[in-house]
């Protein structure tokens, strides 16, 4: 086995495994670090495949942002176990359901899978002059531009709504006012008082 | 000889490995006595000695103070999760050092010389804040949750500017080889470096750069007038050497990566000079002493302060800044100082 393909299993595993204890981990914030590993080995698989670009950005954004804000909710929830697992026989049909007819179309893909001639030298990077960095934005840049535009625009109206539903301006909390806080000076602070022997202020 | 070190998978294994100890074993020397001086510049800032026992000047405190962790006793708090419990420690030092696999110290120096070794940094830096998240939850106790929560909100918050600090200067270069945006730098010594045309970004990733490894001013995660010692409380022994070395370790990351960003690699600062290996590790260390001052004389920030400058300033500072680096790179202003493609790329 070579190098390349000895990595493929550890990585192919790694994800196997990590997305396998994601499910059956007791403990969500087990859950959480199983599905960063299953990321990790994704990553991998990707530097495999030749795409670096993607898989550093997989790794940023996944791993780097999103798990991170998952793990920073899950941690705070407080999981109540005895009450997930009485709902289990509620929601045991619709789940078996749900599997089976994934199995069962999984398994009409893979019954009529057929590989043209030469598809596995495909399987591995094409070292060409450009970089798939490059190769990246070229395409994104030049021939789908509209497409990666209208792409942008569809976060954006995802995150000023995200904004909108969960911004209320609280008019009972006292704010920092931070030039205000600059702007003081010790004249305008502090007043400079004689006090006699026996008065007081 | 040479050809079983380059041809055969054993020979590779084994060169590979010599040169993971290459990199490894020095910097952990070098650490020991990064953090003998930290701690003997903090100390003569508030007029104190510092360590001067152990050895010369106190030289041998770190192998001393490592010898004393190392043979104490690992307390394991009742109802930690312990296997999370020891996992983060030592996930904090392997991503920290990870990292320097892909950080060149000469022309050529680097273990992997990968296209987006830059980028890889960037998410081996943005994984480093598991090992305290993992850290502060499994020790199932109040103080470092606290301080667990507070990092993770701190290191996302900056990490966005650092990404966008970078871009600036990859869209100079046209590459995300750091050897690239190193030999773009090439020219007239100290003035073709990127730190004059990209200055505010240099302030700005070095501010960032305090806050990403939580050193004060921005040590909130660990601040112990509110939270004793943040995600480190119900740690001892060996697992608190470890997140002890991670964190000095990825601030060493940090002095490397602004000394390859802004100031020139191993180019020497003036023309006539030669290059070498020497000026990476003078300016690495002129930028710990930074490190050190700060932590020596500014004040800790309040926690609202730190997400205010994080969100409010520097990422709107960045963004206008890529906007602007776009525009200086694509019509060659300023005699072409912000497009290198030609030199680096």
């Amino acid at each position: 086995m070579s190098v390349a393909g000895f990595a493929f299993y550890v990585f192919a595993l790694t994800v196997l495994a990590g997305g396998l204890f994601t499910v059956v981990s007791r403990n969500p914030v087990h859950s959480v670090l199983w599905l960063i590993t299953a990321f990790i080995g994704a990553t991998g698989l990707f530097v495999l495949l030749g795409a670096e670009f993607i898989a550093m950005l997989l790794m940023i954004v996944y791993v780097g942002a999103v798990a991170v804000l998952f793990l920073f909710v899950v941690m705070m929830l407080d999981v109540d176990f005895a009450e997930l697992k009485a709902g289990m026989a509620q929601y045991m049909p619709i789940g078996l359901l749900v599997g089976v007819i994934l199995l069962v179309e999984l398994g009409m893909i893979f019954g009529t899978w057929a590989t043209a001639d030469g598809v596995e030298m495909m399987a591995a990077p094409v070292l060409g002059e450009v970089q798939n960095t490059e190769a990246l934005g070229l395409l994104i840049y030049d021939d789908y531009l509209l497409l990666f535009q209208l792409a942008g625009l569809v976060l954006l109206v995802a995150m000023i709504g995200a904004i909108v539903l969960t911004m209320r301006h609280r008019r009972d909390i006292k704010r920092q006012n931070v030039v205000a806080q600059m702007q003081r000076d010790p004249k305008a602070s502090i007043k400079m008082v004689d006090v006699k022997p026996g008065q007081g202020l | 000889m040479y050809e079983f070190f380059t041809t055969t998978n054993l020979g590779i294994t084994l060169l590979i490995l010599g040169q993971v100890l290459l990199i490894v074993v020095p910097l952990l020397v070098a650490l020991a006595f990064i953090l003998w001086a930290d701690r003997k510049v903090w100390a003569a800032v508030q007029q104190r000695k510092g360590p001067n026992v152990v050895g010369a000047f106190g030289l041998l405190q770190s192998f001393a103070d490592f010898l004393k962790y190392v043979v104490k006793e690992i307390v394991v708090p009742a109802g930690a999760d312990k296997f999370v419990f020891f996992l983060a420690p030592m996930l904090s030092l392997v991503l920290a050092m990870v990292a320097f696999s892909v950080v060149p110290f000469n022309e050529g120096w680097v273990l992997a010389d990968i296209n987006v070794a830059i980028l890889f940094i960037f998410a081996v830096s943005s994984l480093e804040v598991y090992g305290v998240i993992m850290g502060g939850w499994a020790s199932n106790s109040k103080y470092p949750f606290l301080g667990s929560l507070r990092s993770a909100a701190q290191m996302i918050s900056y990490e966005v500017s650092i990404g966008l600090i970078i871009i600036g200067v990859i869209l100079s270069t046209g590459s995300m080889n750091l050897t690239d945006i190193v030999n773009a730098q090439k020219g007239a010594g100290l003035l073709s470096w990127y730190w004059i045309p990209h200055f505010p970004m240099m302030i700005l990733f070095l501010i960032s750069a305090h806050a990403e490894t939580n050193r004060p001013p921005f040590d909130l995660p660990e601040a112990e007038s509110e939270l004793v010692a943040g995600y480190q409380v119900e740690y001892s022994s060996t697992p608190f050497l470890l997140f002890m070395i991670g964190e000095y370790v990825a601030i060493t990351l940090m002095t490397a990566m602004i000394t390859l960003l802004f100031f020139g690699g191993w180019l020497s600062p003036i023309p006539g000079l030669p290059d070498g290996i020497g000026w990476m590790f003078l300016k690495m260390g002129f930028f710990w002493f930074i490190f050190m001052m700060t932590k020596a004389i500014v004040p800790r920030y309040r926690y609202d302060q730190l997400m205010r400058i994080g969100w409010k300033v520097f990422l709107p500072l960045s963004l206008a800044w890529v906007v602007l680096v776009a525009f200086f790179a694509q019509y060659g202003a300023f005699w072409g100082t912000y497009a290198r493609w030609t030199v680096g790329g």
